[in-house]
């Protein structure tokens, strides 16, 4: 009994000591990408090459579901706000849910599913078939040609993806609340302008899909390029990618949250 | 892919981004009103700022000329002090006034404020003399609640 | 300058807690293809990621062109690269690039040749391994042997003075075998180079090296030329050489006795 208890805490103190050793790996590994991070910027066709897979191949899915949620948002919104007689307020709910939260949030969780799992299998692929290690031979440090101008590409695609969001979002709202509902467009336009500020939700919001296109393709990286080198070591890091880049969206969704709309 | 193709297509997306974010910024934000030109500042103190915050919007004749800056408090007064950031486009009288409204019966509270007739205009830092602070709801109930019993009394008592 | 562009004396490897290598002497003279030979897991392949500086020896010395392979920093290992190709197991070719961009890439990371003396050089070292109608395939076109002709044509992009090949034959049917053979013997004498070839596949090796190493164990277990080689009465060597079941090298891999496991022991 004590022996299975003592056992058991041993494990918990493993599993700790595990995981934040890996993060101080994790870390390193971040400080060496944006170390060698010249490269990327001398070459920039590098970048370009990979702001192409990752931000306009994830076009499509970032703007239809961004289309999709402001459109529910605006026929939610408006079942609710009817109620108070506060339909023309309809804009304002649409639009600041869209700009603070579901914009940054929504759009990196699926950025994380379709570009961040996708970087990860690449990596762990590239490993796997002796790529990096050639690289590596061929005197190319695999970091500067590999890792970082995808780290850039993925960072500089991000908030673009997250504004395209929540841009398609706010004209799915108007669709549904003004075109479809009938709600006066002019207020909902008016109202919208009046309660969205420019630096206070607009630029926050960037802000926050900056650090989580970072966090994001930090992770997608860091598990490639520490994938075991076979097929089961890649799947896996690829479902490790996703799991813990949408924990840690929302994880710092909630710190960056509280301290930026903190009081208001 | 030939570089061509995917500098084209890196190039639209880029400026669909753009285009999005400036749609936000001018379209879904205030950036197209009054916020891109400058702005001057004058402090106002209330009795009672009630449920005010920042970023609330300071109106006159019900247009917005600019935003609550920032609030504090006055330990020798005891009262609220309050910063408005004027839009520069817009001038007021030195004797204007500010009151703490609420738009409708439930909704936000703003700073109205009402032009006066002096020849000279406010200028950045100036103090807004005349101030009328917020009505509270629950004090007004009071009053209300008061002022029939009162009248009750006066009613019962010939 | 020596002789010897690789010179190895009494080196040992440990990985973990095991030693792979243990006191192996080897010398490759400018111009010879060598080869080292061994049943799987000998540490063969730990021998050449040694030679290419991808790991260090945990004691001994290791010069490559006279350079301490022990006590190397990046920069100067970085240096000593571009002068060095390997071809790995299965090609490794960069898969999100074509054939042409695939050998072009150290020209355009290492160079700044303008991109049309780029394509001339290209096409010269891929016309070397007769693919230059393959240009523009992506790797996962070609077969296996050409994927390893053009991975060849990769490492010899900057005409190196050595080159290290890490199973050539692997996977290959009989005409890529004897092509692929018959290249690696041609282009060492051709460009000058020393080429050290990592392989089990005797027959097809011991046809165009200049000399052979045989490890077992983490040791050098016989050395010579083809012809010593062929003639060798070591019992591992003629193991090795045609194929015997059993010999030095046992079938079985050491387990309790047979009858006991089964449960049948008196």
């Amino acid at each position: 009994m004590m022996q299975a208890l003592i056992g058991y805490i041993r494990g918990i103190g493993r599993r700790t000591v595990d995981r934040v050793w890996r993060m101080g790996v994790a870390a390193r590994f971040f400080l060496l990408v944006l170390l060698h991070s010249g490269t990327s910027f001398r070459r920039f066709h590098l970048i370009i090459r990979e702001i192409f897979t990752a931000g306009v191949l994830s076009l499509i899915i970032i703007l239809v579901s961004g289309l999709f949620v402001g459109m529910v948002l605006g026929l939610q919104g408006y079942e609710t706000l009817q109620t108070y007689g506060a339909e023309e307020s309809l804009g304002v709910l649409v639009s600041l849910s869209l700009v603070r939260e579901l914009g940054p949030v929504v759009a990196a969780l699926l950025f994380a599913s379709r570009a961040g799992s996708a970087i990860t299998a690449e990596i762990g692929l590239m490993k796997a078939t002796e790529q990096i290690a050639a690289m590596e031979m061929m005197a190319v440090d695999p970091i500067a040609r590999v890792v970082a101008p995808r780290f850039w590409g993925a960072v500089i695609s991000m908030p673009l993806l997250a504004a395209l969001f929540s841009a398609m979002g706010v004209l799915g709202g108007y669709l549904v609340g003004v075109v479809l509902i009938g709600v006066d467009a002019g207020s909902f336009w008016s109202q919208m302008q009046a309660a969205v500020d420019f630096k206070e939700d607009i630029i926050n919001g960037v802000i926050k899909s900056v650090v989580f296109g970072i966090a994001v393709t930090i992770i997608a990286l860091f598990e490639g390029y520490d994938a075991p080198p076979t097929a089961e070591g890649v799947s896996r890091a690829t479902t490790r990618t996703v799991v813990t880049s949408s924990l840690a969206i929302l994880g710092l969704d909630f710190i960056l949250t509280a301290f930026m709309f903190r009081g208001v | 892919m030939q570089r061509a193709t995917l500098d084209l297509w890196v190039g639209l997306f880029v400026v669909a981004g753009i285009v999005a974010v400036l749609f936000l910024a001018l379209k879904v934000g205030n950036l197209g009103g009054y916020d891109n030109g400058a702005t001057y500042v004058v402090k106002a103190s209330f009795d009672n700022i009630g449920g005010l915050k920042p970023r609330a919007p300071v109106k006159s004749a019900g247009v917005v000329v600019g935003r609550v800056a920032d609030i504090g408090f006055d330990p020798k007064s005891y009262e609220a002090l309050v910063t408005l950031s004027l839009s520069a486009r817009y001038s007021f009288p030195q004797d204007s006034s500010a009151a703490i409204m609420t738009s409708g019966l439930l909704g936000e509270q703003y700073i109205a404020l009402e032009a006066g007739g002096d020849e000279k205009m406010l200028a950045n830092g100036d103090v807004l003399k005349i101030t009328q602070g917020a009505v509270v709801l629950e004090n007004l109930i009071g009053q209300f609640l008061y002022n029939k019993n009162d009248s009750q009394t006066e009613q019962a008592a010939p | 300058m020596s002789d010897n562009l690789i010179e190895i004396r009494d080196l040992s490897f440990t990985y973990g807690q095991r030693l792979v290598l243990k006191g192996i002497n080897l010398t490759a003279r400018r111009g010879q293809v060598i080869a080292i030979m061994g049943n799987s897991g000998c540490g063969k392949t730990t021998l050449l990621r040694l030679i290419g500086g991808a790991m260090k020896p945990t004691s001994g010395s290791l010069k490559v062109d006279g350079i301490e392979m022990g006590r190397i920093d990046q920069d100067a290992l970085y240096q000593l690269r571009r002068r060095m190709g390997m071809l790995f197991q299965f090609g490794a070719l960069f898969t999100d690039m074509s054939v042409f961009d695939n050998v072009a890439f150290q020209l355009r990371e290492h160079t700044d040749l303008p991109e049309s003396m780029i394509r001339d050089l290209v096409f010269m070292k891929l016309n070397a391994v007769g693919l230059r109608g393959a240009h523009d395939l992506m790797p996962s076109e070609l077969s296996g042997g050409m994927s390893r002709r053009v991975a060849l044509a990769r490492s010899i992009a900057l005409d190196p003075m050595l080159i290290l090949y890490d199973e050539p034959f692997a996977g290959l049917d009989p005409i890529s075998l004897g092509v692929t053979g018959n290249l690696i013997r041609r282009l060492t004498d051709t460009l000058g180079m020393t080429s050290i070839v990592v392989t089990h596949d005797v027959q097809e090796s011991l046809k165009m090296v200049d000399y052979v190493y045989f490890v077992s164990e983490g040791v050098i277990e016989a050395e010579g030329t083809p012809a010593e080689i062929k003639a060798s009465q070591l019992p591992y060597v003629h193991q090795f050489v045609h194929g015997e079941e059993n010999g030095p090298v046992p079938f079985h891999y050491p387990a309790p006795d047979y009858a006991a496991d089964l449960g049948l022991a008196a």
